[in-house]
This record gives C-alpha cells, structure tokens and sequence, in this order.
C-alpha cells in the first residue's frame, strides 16, 4: 500500500468506533451516503453556537459573518472543481435537484418538441426520471446509448446517436450500480463536435477522483455533498456562466431577486438567480469544510489508495466460487456490485449486517441496470477513503460463510 | 458465525428457500395475482384452484430472498384445504405476528407460519415475510391482478 494516512483518517471519522451487533462497524456503503469527519460535525456545532443568521439579508453583524462563511465555501468549492467564477455555483439541495433544476430551466428554454435527449443505460433514476418528466412537458424524446456485459458505456452507439436534433447530453461519470468510470472528456468531445452541451452527474465520482471542470469542458456538473463527507441538504450545480445567464429561474422566491413591484420583477445576478429562498446555510458553510479536509488529505491521494483498495476486494472476489461481479469495465471506481448464485442480495444485507459489516442491497435506484445484468438486485461494496484491507477481509470471510449456511 | 440471525433464518426457512414447496403454474388457476417488492425487486406469481369457497390447489413462481420464498412456499402448503375465510383470518394473524403489534399472538396456533416470527425484530424484512400472503389476499378478494409493497 502506499503512503497513505490511513490511521489518522479512521480517528478523524468518530463513527467508524461504534460497534454494530456486538461487532466493529465496517462501513461499506459509501456509495448511498458517506460518514461525516469530526471537523465537519465540529463545524456544524461551532456554527450554530457562534456564526449563525440568515445570509445576504440583515446588517448586523451575524448576518455579515454568517454570509462571509456561505460565500467563503462557494469559493472553496469553485476552487475544488477548478471553476472560472463563483458566479458558475449555485447551491442546490443535492444532484436530483441540481438535474431537475437543468432539466426544468435549460431544458424547458431549450428543447422543443421532437428534439433529443440523450442519456446512458448506466444511469441512477435521478438521471433518467428528469428528463422523461422533460419529454413529457414538451414532447422531446430520450434517447439511451447501451452498455456492455461488462458494464462499459459503447462509446461508438453513443457516438451514432448524436444527431441534429440532440440538444443536451446527460451523463453519469460514475455509476453508483456499477463503479463504471465513463470516458467523459472523450464523449464530450464528441458532443461538443455537434454543439451539443453535456450535462455530468458527479455525485459517485466527486468524492474519489480529482474534478476539474476546465479541464473535461463539461457545460454542467452535479454533485451532492453528503457523499463528500458533508452534510445532507447541499449539493452543487456547476454550470457555465453563458448557459447560466441565458437559462431563465428555477424557483421564484427571496433571493433570487433584484427589485419586485407586482408589475414586474427583476431577477438577481448569477449564482443568486436559482437560489430561490433561505439557502441550507450551515450545510453550504460546512461542505466548505469538508473539501478544506478533502484537499488536506489529497484527491490523487484518495484516487490512489482506492484504486489498491477496489483491485484487491475484486482479486479476492474473485476466488469466491459463485461469486459474480456486476460491473467489470476497465475504468472503475471503488464500488463491488456482486451477487450469489443461491443467496438473494437482501438476505447477503442481513447477514453481513449481523457481522457489523453494512453494505447496500438492491437496485441502487437503477433498476434498468438491473434488468440488463438480468438481476433483480445486487449487494454493494462500496468504499471510501476510510476503509482498509483489513475490513475487505472480514467482508470477504463473511460472504463465505454465509454461502456455507445456505449451502 | 451468524448467531445473532437465529430466530431470523431458522433451519425450516433455509429448507423452503433450498426446495420450494408448490413450485409450479396452475394452467387452469381460478386466480393469478402478481406480488412486487419494489424495494428489493422480489417478485412472484400466486395462482390459485379454488372449489366453491375452498382452496384447493394453490402455487406459485417467481424470485426472492430466503424470506419471501420460504413465506410463500410455505402458505401455499398451508392454505389448502381452507376456506377463503379460514385463509383470511390466516392473512390477518399471520400479519399480527410478523408486524408485532399484537405481542399476543399464539404462535403455537400458528403451526409451521411461526417460523416467521424473527421478521419482527428487522423492520427492513417484514415485507419480504409479508409480500406472499399481501398477494393471496389480493387474489381472493378477486379484485386486483398485481399488487406492490409499496
């Protein structure tokens, strides 16, 4: 293993010291939603006893500080993505609402009847029910590039379905179902060709990889922050500033206004314009924090720790007899989606529960992911920059004896 | 290993999972109703022979955990014979017990259903213990062809 500070990590993670039945939690279902650092809990804490009032409102001096911590994180986390302006985040509720508001706002202003929409057979319902609620608003039309066996987006159906009358491309970076890194500067090359602006959901692929939002020359980018080690409640919409500026308001309400008469009103500037209402302002505020503990630790860092942790859980994977992957592709993050022969994923969820071991067992909210591997569920591995070799271990004994129980 | 899970997955669930009793379509079923468990994706297919007012064949096909294979396979097994309102007030006991509102429930008369019973102590399984017998009340009430969970 490489240097990596694991020790210090598990300390600075308090829940990662509870025992579940009896046994050390080993956590392993990041994926859904990741466990919180004490800085982050402390911030929360430290905010609401010392920093806290409503944000662009008041002139005293709570609310001053309190709107210099909430646009302190916007920065923080411009800077993360490698952003041009803070104009370009706009904090959301969390990637489902950073799609919905795209789909409603950019979506709605336009995409008329017969266009195209295209999106992959990889992605979480989020990226999916969207842009059907879309379609069926305006009579435009989903299109969905196929995957293969092993999970890998066919880059070259992807490409022939780029027609004149796609209008958005909506892409998973990392599928939550299948771990499947897509090949997103490639693809958005591809869409760029034809004009075509993309739209990537981060929300797998922020916490485990370096994201610099220059560099792929994404037009959108969604992520949430509960799965960065931060609070529920906050998520980010990157979006270029010309698309931004173009694209009409997502919600009405206070804020996202500059002058309202009943006549008319007048919209406020970028970001402000599509944050409609008190923000989740001690979440947005702490987010910041987890990315000042995320740049800390190092995003190559966490890539290349993860990297070892998913390629040994696979190799010992694989000498489990009966044992299936689903998702093989090339490029992938660290999530194992598996199942059994002759144990259904929900009873592998019980009984590695009763071990201390939590993992996900379902459809991942990608249910026709599911029905292309032909599975009505699978059980999910899926880990963070907290876990260790030592708990692949114990996850791998306790799928071979739960096979021996059920014989 | 799996101490803890006793009372969950005893010896006669693993036997039902292993080797479903009633396994099979009844071509000339009176009812076919699917259940669906969206939350796991479990899904099965009850059909039911009925004589009268009585049961008298009853099966099922489909996919699902240990649970909700064992649950249907065993209330195929004992629902024949009875009455649609033997069946029913089967259904409503047998809910009582996996739901654990009424901790009065005999297990003793619930014969072999009682194996069942360790549901109550994981919230997140009741439904997959329940699922079968959600479906055999759909069927004979006669009203609906598919139900869900949810």
């Amino acid at each position: 293993m490489t240097q990596f500070p694991i020790q210090k990590i598990r300390e600075d993670f308090p829940i990662l010291q509870e025992k579940i039945r009896n046994k050390p939690l080993v956590y392993l279902d990041n994926a859904a939603t990741c466990q919180k650092p004490a800085a982050v809990i402390e911030a929360m804490s430290h905010l609401y006893r010392h920093d806290y009032a409503n944000v662009h409102r008041g002139v005293h001096t709570l609310s001053v500080r309190s709107t210099d911590l909430y646009e302190g994180a916007r920065e923080k986390v411009r800077q993360f993505i490698n952003a041009r302006s803070h104009k370009e985040i706009v904090f959301v509720k969390g990637t489902t609402d950073a799609i919905n508001l795209v789909a409603q706002s950019f979506g709605r202003a336009q995409i008329k009847a017969g266009d195209e929409i295209l999106i992959t057979a990889m992605e979480h319902h989020s990226n999916i029910v969207p842009w059907q609620i879309l379609c069926q608003q305006i009579g435009a039309v989903l299109k969905v590039a196929p995957i293969n066996q092993k999970g890998e987006l066919q880059v070259e159906q992807f490409e022939n379905l780029l027609s004149d009358k796609t209008r958005l491309v909506s892409v998973v970076h990392m599928s939550n179902a299948l771990g499947t890194i897509n090949p997103v500067k490639q693809l958005i090359d591809k869409a760029h060709a034809r004009n075509i602006p993309v739209l990537l959901d981060g929300a797998q692929a922020i916490p485990h990889m370096r994201v610099d939002v220059q560099d792929l020359d994404c037009d959108f980018y969604a992520f949430s922050g509960h799965k960065l080690y931060a609070p529920t409640g906050i998520g980010v919409l990157y979006g270029k500033q010309e698309l931004l500026e173009a694209m009409p308001p997502y919600q009405g309400g206070g804020d996202m206004i500059r002058k309202v008469t009943f006549e008319e009103t007048e919209y406020n500037d970028l970001p402000y314009k599509f944050e409609a209402g008190t923000p989740a302002i001690a979440e947005a505020i702490v987010l910041g924090t987890a990315i000042d503990y995320l740049v800390d630790v190092g995003m190559d860092s966490v890539a290349a720790y993860e990297a070892e942790l998913l390629a040994y859980a696979t190799e010992q994977a694989h000498k489990i007899k009966g044992l299936r992957i689903i998702g093989e592709a090339e490029n992938k993050g660290a999530i194992l989606s598996f199942v059994l022969d002759n144990v259904h994923p929900h009873d592998i969820g019980t009984m590695l529960d009763s071990l201390g071991i939590a993992v996900r067992a379902g459809h991942h909210c990608a249910m026709p992911v599911m029905d292309f591997f032909q599975v009505p569920a699978t059980a999910r591995a899926s880990f963070a920059m907290y876990n260790t070799v030592d708990e692949i271990d114990i996850l791998m004994d306790g799928i071979k004896s739960l096979i021996e129980v059920f014989g | 290993m799996f101490d803890d899970l006793r009372d969950l997955y005893q010896e006669v669930i693993f036997d039902h999972n292993r080797n479903p009793r009633n396994f099979r379509v009844i071509e000339d079923a009176d009812r076919t109703v699917e259940g669906f468990n969206p939350l796991c994706g479990d899904r099965l297919t009850l059909y039911i022979k009925l004589d009268g007012d009585k049961i008298v064949d009853a099966s099922f096909q489909g996919s699902g955990c240990a649970i909700s294979t064992a649950s249907v396979s065993l209330m195929t097994e004992i629902i024949k014979g009875k009455t649609i309102d033997e069946a029913e007030e089967l259904f409503e006991k047998f809910h009582e017990m996996t739901t654990g509102k009424d901790e009065d429930v005999q297990l003793e008369a619930m014969g072999k259903l009682a194996v069942l019973a360790g549901v109550r102590e994981y919230p997140a399984r009741v439904k997959c213990a329940t699922l079968a017998w959600h479906t055999l009340d759909a069927a004979l009430k006669n009203q609906e062809t598919s139900i869900s969970t949810e």
